[in-house]
């Protein structure tokens, strides 16, 4: 890939006058060739992976004909969306994809940043570093290990926690009942992903300046005050930023894992937009129907993203964009 | 070594101390006692570990879950599979992430801006589960291997954070020292950049990696044929669907009781034989994490 004739040419020197766009772009072509070249297949990628397929979004709003291809069917409007709000499946799916967004925003998003504040005062560096480590481990399990990991330890008559629930007279069957299934859901992603997203916190604890706590020693704080008033003030940005982005996926409840997870008994709680949709798209066909579910999916996220961006921005000055 | 020192502390200190120390040990066996019991109970007899007598240590102890698994010609299938998957798709991870990011990370590339934006947007947008199988079904992905490898091999996420760390190591000064012995932007990606970017190449790499190895949804949605599969789906079966033995429990002398009463230590023992290669290799990257971590959180 690199070329052997030396390029000797130094940078053109950066015009005051806005020249036209036109001949920007050429210039930049000859000038920058090779960053086009190493951006290219990226490019490349990015287009027909993720920008075609926008364009197939229009079949939600089609009468897919699978003899005339994506853009063929006849163009029924909003019919599939009205489809879909007046359905009888309508309310569960938002109520269950709503409850568990929530749920996993609202004690999700606090235990990595109390995992960190904790783990940042441990101060014998060995115990700090197990702890990191042991922690950080589960979010590389995979999902399919890890929900057979619940089955297996959660099962009421053979598994451990099965047992211990037992010993203490709480006869649920967590795998099966449907009150149960929220709990295990958004507790067992805990889990899984509390110690590895604390470590973006860590590392922003870890960058707060010692004088600050010094000062705060000599103003005579306790270690909780310390906490409160330098520890956390240090990773409000960071929090503001990535609980804006989980905003964004509020509806995106991870379908891979519920996937797993469903069973008969638990779909009156577990069945989501998500899986909703690949049912129907992909085991029954009804490609228009399923797309037009989908994209109602994604234009909510995108509300929540846009409102919390702005929220952010009003009341801090730290927003995504 | 301080492990608990009195000194210069106030009596409120050692109490929060305390509190601390016991809330870290807490955790540390919330998370480890669970990967610990299925070690033990991977070996250990099945009526045992299901009646809830196995708690610190193996009873019973046996290989038979171990010995069914390696003649369990799915599981190798699997694994040959996700092998041949995750390497040849995290090195084409890297041949398109790694360019692309230095390139954006050139301040004087015109269109950086444009180009980033278009990245960007795709994190917030896609076409949807639908749009986006039926593409497949045109480029003839469906049922074929590459669909594991080729698309989606950008991702937005790992791109920035390589190009967070391309912006702060690669000074513009450095190219144009190098630009004026004759260096194109070839040569400087090389024999420069590269060498210099061991960590960021490790942390990303890893993401891609483990990505890959744990990819379950691809072969879910786009593979029919068996022998194509993943280590994950042969795991689902295994571990969902109750398929334990590949012929079916019944079969081959394993009538009823006896395939329940191992299916569960087979269960263990897939999940730590699936789990095995990326703990091995998690102690070696493990100290790039944090680093990697703060590259890529960077306000960029």
């Amino acid at each position: 890939m690199a070329l052997i004739n030396p390029q000797a040419k130094k940078a053109v020197p950066e015009m005051t006058t806005k020249p036209a766009k036109k001949r920007n772009i050429l210039q930049s072509l000859k000038r920058d060739y090779q960053l086009w070249i190493m951006i290219l297949p990226a490019i490349v990628i990015i287009i027909i992976f993720n920008y075609i397929p926008m364009y197939g979004v229009q079949l939600a709003f089609r009468e897919y004909d699978f003899t005339k291809g994506i853009t063929g069917g006849e163009w029924v409007g909003l019919h599939y969306f009205k489809e879909f709000i007046n359905s009888y499946m309508f309310a569960d799916l938002m109520k269950n994809t709503v409850v568990i967004s929530l749920a996993t925003i609202i004690l999700g998003f606090p235990a990595p940043i109390i995992l960190a504040l904790i783990i940042n005062q441990v101060i014998w560096k060995r115990w700090k570093k197990a702890i990191q480590t042991t922690v950080y481990l589960p979010h590389f399990i995979s999902l399919v290990v890890m929900v057979g990991l619940l089955n297996v330890l959660l099962s009421p008559n053979s598994g451990v926690v099965g047992h211990i629930m037992h010993s203490f007279g709480w006869d649920i069957n967590l795998l099966a009942s449907e009150k149960a299934f929220v709990p295990v859901y958004v507790l067992s992603d805990i889990w899984q992903h509390a110690g590895w997203n604390s470590i973006i916190y860590l590392a922003a604890l870890a960058s707060v300046d010692p004088q600050l706590y010094d000062s705060a020693k000599i103003d005579g704080a306790s270690r909780w005050q310390t906490i409160r008033y330098v520890d956390l003030p240090a990773i409000v940005p960071t929090m503001i930023i990535l609980f804006i982005l989980s905003m964004g996926n509020i509806l995106n409840t991870g379908f891979e894992k519920i996937f797993l997870m469903q069973n008969p008994l638990n779909l009156p709680v577990s069945e989501v937009i998500a899986t909703y949709v690949y049912k129907i798209g992909i085991i029954s066909n009804q490609f228009s129907y399923s797309a037009a579910i989908g994209l109602f999916n994604t234009m909510i996220n995108f509300v929540f993203l846009i409102a919390m961006n702005y929220i952010a921005k009003r009341f801090s000055n730290i927003s995504l964009w | 070594m301080k492990i608990f020192s009195t000194k210069g502390k106030t009596k409120s200190d050692i109490v929060f101390d305390t509190i601390i120390l016991i809330l870290c040990l807490f955790i540390f066996l919330l998370v480890a006692y669970p990967l610990y019991f299925v070690i033990i109970a991977s070996v250990s007899d099945s009526t045992l570990v299901s009646t809830g007598q196995v708690t610190l240590y193996p009873k019973g102890f046996s290989l038979f879950g171990y010995k069914e698994i390696f003649n369990d010609s799915r599981i190798w299938v699997g694994y040959k599979n996700t092998i041949i998957y995750t390497v040849l798709g995290t090195f084409v991870n890297l041949l398109l992430t790694l360019p692309a990011a230095y390139v954006l990370s050139r301040q004087d590339f015109k269109a950086r801006r444009f180009l980033m934006f278009i990245f960007v947007v795709t994190m917030f947008f896609n076409g949807g589960l639908i749009p986006t199988y039926l593409l497949m079904k045109e480029l003839s992905l469906i049922n074929n291997m590459w669909v594991f490898i080729l698309p989606f091999s950008v991702n937005v996420f790992n791109l920035i954070i390589t190009r967070t760390f391309f912006e702060s190591s690669l000074p513009k000064e450095l190219f144009e020292a190098a630009q004026m012995d004759g260096c194109t932007h070839f040569q400087f990606f090389g024999k420069i950049a590269l060498p210099l970017s061991k960590a960021v190449i490790s942390v990303v790499g890893l993401y891609y990696l483990v990505g890959h190895w744990n990819d379950f949804f691809t072969g879910l949605i786009y593979i029919r044929d068996y022998s194509l599969q993943p280590l994950q789906i042969v795991l689902r079966d295994i571990l969902l669907s109750n398929q334990v033995f590949a012929e079916g429990a019944g079969a081959g002398g394993a009538a009823g009781g006896y395939a329940q009463k191992y299916a569960d230590q087979i269960k263990y023992g897939v999940i730590i034989v699936s789990t095995l290669p990326i703990l091995i290799i998690y102690p070696f990257i493990q100290k790039y994490f944090e680093k990697g971590v703060m590259i890529g959180s960077v306000k960029g």
